[in-house]
């Protein structure tokens, strides 16, 4: 008991440090930040239900004024835009990589975690965040995938392919630390 | 960990977090279901008034947090600029600012244990589900003291990569850093159950 509650604390300390270790950049020249891909590895770390749990309590945080999103921003105003689809979807995001590593028990860890992450982290975010931002702005599904989708898809695939190579990375240094797949 | 609470004393401070909550989740409401042009710049008008009564500096203050927004404004701008619909875009761009603005407002002139006391006795329904209220303040407590803790060890890390490589640190960082997550969490746990648990006191 004890440790779940430390391990969905400190998962959600590690997105939003994610989102916060100055000069760190995923690919030279490009500035996307890592925050989202902390999301994808809650999901393929800890499983879906600490996973899920660990996003809650970041937005939790966020919510309640902590300048924890990239880029400095927080407060109860992040979840003003019409973009906000993209929050409320975080723990389903989670929940869904987790839920894919849980039940896919192959051995090879990048691509199970790969798929996790894109499946869990693309697609049931989008799933979220594009009806969302349909409603927000009353807009049709064209304007949606153009403003919503089309910004973020490059820079989420890449994330999704490196979370399943750090996710095999933690598996070999530390076979246990994947709770997924316990 | 600096918080967005503003230290500029506004009136809004003194008005307790519940009402302020429930003001902002009607004005979300009714921003949310005009759409006509006139509605939504006059809501943005009156926003802009809210932030004017407290000061001038309050009001700047206000306008900075808003500024992050202006990729978004960028897009939808694009958007409408090529499907030639400039009113909707309007629409959609004040709506933004004037929601984000409301709930700004409410973040930033209320203390941040004052918010925790609101989501505890929000939370207090799922205690059946099991979340005790001491569950998620111990968890809040955790996330604040090793949050940086771990943007430290990532600097570190950042730190030690750039001393053996011309390269900039790359995603590689972050496996080492979440191992590290992972240690200092199973440590932590043991401290906690050392000391007799986090049911200890059972509230």
């Amino acid at each position: 008991m004890e440790k779940n509650i430390v391990i969905i604390a400190l998962f959600a300390a590690l997105i939003a440090a994610l989102g916060l270790v100055p000069k760190f950049t995923l690919v030279s020249g490009i500035p996307i930040t890592a925050q989202s891909m902390g999301i994808m590895l809650c999901g393929t770390v800890l499983g879906s239900r600490r996973g899920g749990l660990a996003v809650l309590l970041f937005l939790l945080l966020v919510a309640l004024g902590l300048p924890l999103l990239a880029g400095g921003r927080g407060g109860l105003g992040v979840f003003g835009t019409p973009w906000a689809g993209f929050l409320f979807g975080f723990p389903c995001a989670a929940f869904v990589a987790g839920l894919i590593m849980e039940r896919w028990r192959s051995d090879n860890i990048p691509l199970v975690a790969g798929a996790a992450a894109v499946i869990g982290g693309i697609g049931a975010l989008y799933l979220i965040a594009v009806p969302y931002y349909m409603v927000a702005t009353a807009s049709g599904l064209d304007q949606a995938l153009v403003t919503a989708m089309l910004p973020f898809m490059p820079g989420d695939l890449l994330k999704a392919v490196l979370t399943g190579y750090i996710t095999a990375g933690l598996a070999t240094a530390r076979p246990e630390s994947l709770l997924s797949r316990c | 960990m600096l918080s967005l609470t503003s230290p500029i004393k506004t009136g809004f401070h003194s008005v307790p977090v519940g009402p302020k909550f429930a003001s902002l989740m009607i004005a979300s409401i009714v921003l949310f279901i005009n759409n006509t042009l006139t509605f939504q710049a006059l809501a943005f008008g009156f926003v802009l008034g809210l932030y004017l009564w407290p000061g001038t500096a309050f009001f700047s203050v206000g306008l900075k947090m808003l500024w992050p927004l202006w990729p978004f404004v960028l897009i939808v701008f694009l958007w409408h600029l090529f499907t030639q619909d400039t009113v909707a875009g309007v629409v959609i761009v004040l709506r933004m600012f004037s929601a984000v603005a409301v709930a700004n407002l409410v973040t930033m002139t209320s203390r941040m244990d004052d918010l925790i006391g609101l989501v505890t006795w929000a939370a207090t329904p799922l205690r059946r589900v099991g979340l005790k209220p001491r569950i998620l303040a111990v968890s809040i407590a955790l996330f604040i003291r090793f949050l940086p803790v771990l943007i430290e060890k990532g600097a570190f890390l950042v730190e030690s990569w750039r001393s053996r490589s011309t390269k900039r640190a790359s995603w590689r960082v972050v496996v080492p850093m979440a191992l590290l997550a992972l240690d200092d969490a199973e440590t932590v746990a043991e401290a906690l159950r050392a000391r007799g648990g986090v049911d200890l006191v059972d509230d």
